[in-house]
């Protein structure tokens, strides 16, 4: 099966390791990778921000360098779900609207790829470790992935789960919310971070980048010792 | 009142939400409780999804024909003996029950909880003629002696505790006894008794009007509207123009979400119906009925994007959903509509002007808009006020434009795009320390004011691929 990777912009700058556990998987499982180069943000900041034709810039350009592809796959919940909001994005303008239809219809969270289109349930990892996982709102509510982490993660040999209280509430990310709100948004992850710390877990999981860079840094701002860790990143252990 | 409340800026409204930790404790054991009860009540229904859809067919099919059914509802009303009037505007209304208030010489005036009457400032009107104006829902009545704004549609002083209560009783009324729920009722239902009994117009908002009978129903739980509606012989009943329903059985649905969404009753108390006025043989009931229907800039808003904002039944769940209602609390969105629906709603209703802050104050994340039971796509409703701000008023920052723009530019450039994240680590080296950003210039400001930023690593992922691609050909 040949697979385009969507190595989101935070992906690729800040956590390159992220995008090369993505590759190794996707290929442990016969997938045949490829990195389409013209490929930038997924737009959302922008979009996000109310700058809705600034956002189209950036969608046109993910929509033209993924065309070839056949199936498009990114670790991330939230820019997944973004690409899925091009159609409705380009509405007035049929034409890119479709090629927009098009590529929202072949792109995949990187698990509901696995679980979905793979039918692959259990990885075969092994990692040793107690870890608690956040479940994004992007990926969960609007993206509607939320068993397929939950699956693959406990399948994974050695890893000991344990819920985080509260895990349903946003930890305050929201892209450029974090630093407009930034405020609200500290109160937020602020009581995150307190939830992780009651589950006394050593790691954090989670399948969004922003998240993770959100939780993780006030987790070494409180001086919590807690290890975050991108599920594709537990996935590709051995 | 109107629906701006206080005159503080944004920025002060929500340190101060966020300061003030009694109300923040409050709030998050009141969320714990209502969100754990909404999702029993869904769980035992069975089948809560089709319920929504149901509650959103019933509301989307009202607001599509809403000249049909408040015609329907004015004539049913009329027929049955009682006064319709359409206020166009929040004057035009006072104006009008100011003017029965007069007719009737009023002096005294119980009302029922109701957010519109809020909204238009009816109060403030009828003192202004010299009524004496009573608040009778338990809530609305300690916040009146305390001249405090709500700052909760279904729990309007949720931000008080019972000391707190027990002081203003203790300053306004004279109360002598202890900070015992138990006895707080009491003594509020004993002073309220006398101003039921010596009123001479009651007040009361509506939760659904039923357009096939004409009959106004009010959902509550401490029986009071009962009371209002019952013993002044004067009865005015005051609805936003989309608080209707076609049919006692679209009612039973919409009431049904209402109280099961709100703090996860399966039914409320007492639901009161008043159909026009006390007939010949009735022993009690009004002499005189009054419907006022306020627009109010509601009509403005059907057939635009935002129309299904008027679907809203005011339940509260997407209230008590948000986390960041959580942590500021009701009064920091500065309008009597807090919360989610508060942010689509008060601009919608008061313009952009003043509010321009809450379409901002929500980070997306949708759990608004998986609580709500009619499906009001609140998190894009907010996207939408978002991209009005920006590109129709243009009230964003001159900074912020400039930026996006650059985003813009960035995004749809590949070459560009690589050579930046080719250059972020060393953009960034003065700031970094231990592989970490604690205190980021610019946009990393917000950022690192609150949490630290972690350093681009030496090699971007697209730069490894490259080099794997290049190994792997030879
Ligand atoms: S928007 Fe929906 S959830 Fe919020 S109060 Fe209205 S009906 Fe209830």
């Amino acid at each position: 099966m040949k697979v385009s990777l969507f190595i989101t912009c935070l992906c690729d700058t800040i956590t390159p390791d992220v995008g090369k556990d993505t590759v190794q998987l996707l290929e442990r499982f016969g997938c045949e990778v490829d990195f389409p180069v013209g490929q930038t943000c997924c737009g959302q900041p922008a979009y996000n921000s109310g700058y809705k034709s600034e956002s189209a810039k950036a969608m046109k350009q993910m929509i033209k360098a993924f065309e070839p592809s056949e199936f498009v796959v990114g670790p991330s919940g939230s820019c997944v779900q973004m690409i899925k909001e091009y159609p409705k994005v380009l509405k007035d303008e049929p034409e890119w609207r479709e090629r927009a239809g098009r590529l929202a219809e072949k792109t995949y969270e990187l698990t509901q790829f696995l679980v979905d289109v793979l039918k692959i349930e259990n990885v075969g990892s092994t990692f040793k470790g107690t870890a608690t996982y956040h479940p994004s709102c992007h990926m969960t509510r609007l993206l509607g992935v939320k068993d397929a982490p939950r699956i693959l993660l406990e399948n994974v040999e050695g890893l000991n789960l344990i819920d985080l209280p509260l895990k349903e509430d946003c930890c305050g990310f929201g892209g450029t919310f974090a630093v407009k709100n930034s405020a609200i948004s500290g109160e937020m992850v602020q009581e995150k971070a307190e939830h992780i710390g009651e589950t006394k877990a050593d790691y954090l999981i989670g399948g969004d980048m922003g998240c993770l860079m959100n939780m993780g840094g006030r987790l070494r701002r409180n001086k919590q010792e807690v290890k975050v860790l991108h599920i594709a990143q537990v996935l590709n252990s051995q | 009142m109107s629906i701006k409340i206080g005159s503080k800026a944004y920025a002060e409204r929500i340190q101060d939400g966020i300061d003030n930790s009694f109300m923040r404790k409050a709030v998050s054991s009141a969320q714990g409780r209502f969100r754990t009860g909404r999702l029993k009540a869904a769980e035992e229904l069975g089948d809560w999804e089709d319920w929504r859809t149901l509650g959103e067919e019933i509301r989307s099919h009202t607001m599509e024909n809403l000249d049909y059914y408040l015609h329907q509802l004015s004539e049913e009303v009329e027929k049955r003996g009682g006064t319709v009037f359409f206020a166009e505007t929040a004057e035009e209304a006072n104006a009008y029950v100011q003017e029965i208030a007069k007719k009737k010489q009023a002096k005294k005036v119980v009302k029922s909880k109701s957010m519109v009457t809020e909204e238009i400032g009816l109060n403030e009107a009828l003192a202004e003629s010299g009524c004496e104006v009573v608040e009778s829902d338990l809530g609305e009545w300690i916040l009146q002696l305390d001249e405090d704004p709500p700052s909760h549609i279904v729990t309007p002083a949720l931000h008080k505790n019972k000391e707190q209560i027990r002081e203003t009783f203790v300053k306004k009324k004279g109360y002598t006894k202890s900070d015992d729920p138990v006895e707080l009722a009491a003594f509020a239902r004993e002073q309220l008794r006398q101003d039921f009994l010596s009123a001479d117009i009651g007040v009361t908002g509506c939760n659904f009007a039923v357009a096939e009978s004409g009959a106004v129903t009010l959902v509550t739980n401490e029986g009071n509207a009962r009371m209002v509606t019952s013993l002044p012989d004067t009865q005015i009943s005051v609805m936003g123009m989309e608080r209707i329903v076609p049919t006692w059985e679209d009612l039973e649905v919409v009431v049904s979400l209402l109280t099961r969404a709100a703090v996860g009753q399966k039914l409320t108390s007492y639901i009161t119906a008043l159909t026009g006025t006390r007939l010949e043989d009735e022993v009690d009931g009004p002499e005189d009925f009054h419907l006022v229907i306020v627009d109010n800039g509601r009509s403005k808003i059907l057939g635009t994007e935002f129309q299904s904002a008027l679907h809203c039944i005011r339940c509260a769940a997407c209230i008590n959903a948000c986390p960041v209602y959580r942590h500021v609390g009701g009064h920091s969105y500065g309008s009597i509509y807090p919360g989610p629906i508060g942010a689509v709603l008060t601009p919608l209703l008061d313009g952009y002007e003043d509010h321009k802050e809450l379409p901002y104050a929500s980070s997306l994340c949708a759990a608004c808009t998986e609580a709500c039971p009619v499906k009001i796509p609140l998190h894009e409703h907010l996207i939408m006020h978002r991209e009005i701000i920006v590109e129709r008023e243009r009230m964003n920052a001159k900074s912020e434009e400039i930026m996006m723009k650059g985003f813009a530019k960035w995004a749809s450039t590949p070459a560009a795009y690589k050579m930046s994240t080719k250059m972020a680590r060393t953009a960034l080296k003065p700031w970094t320390k231990d592989e970490h950003i604690e205190n980021g210039p610019g946009p990393l400001k917000g950022w690192t004011d609150q949490r630290d930023f972690p350093a681009p690593p030496k090699k971007s992922f697209r730069e490894w691929y490259k080099h794997r691609e290049e190994r792997r050909n030879g």
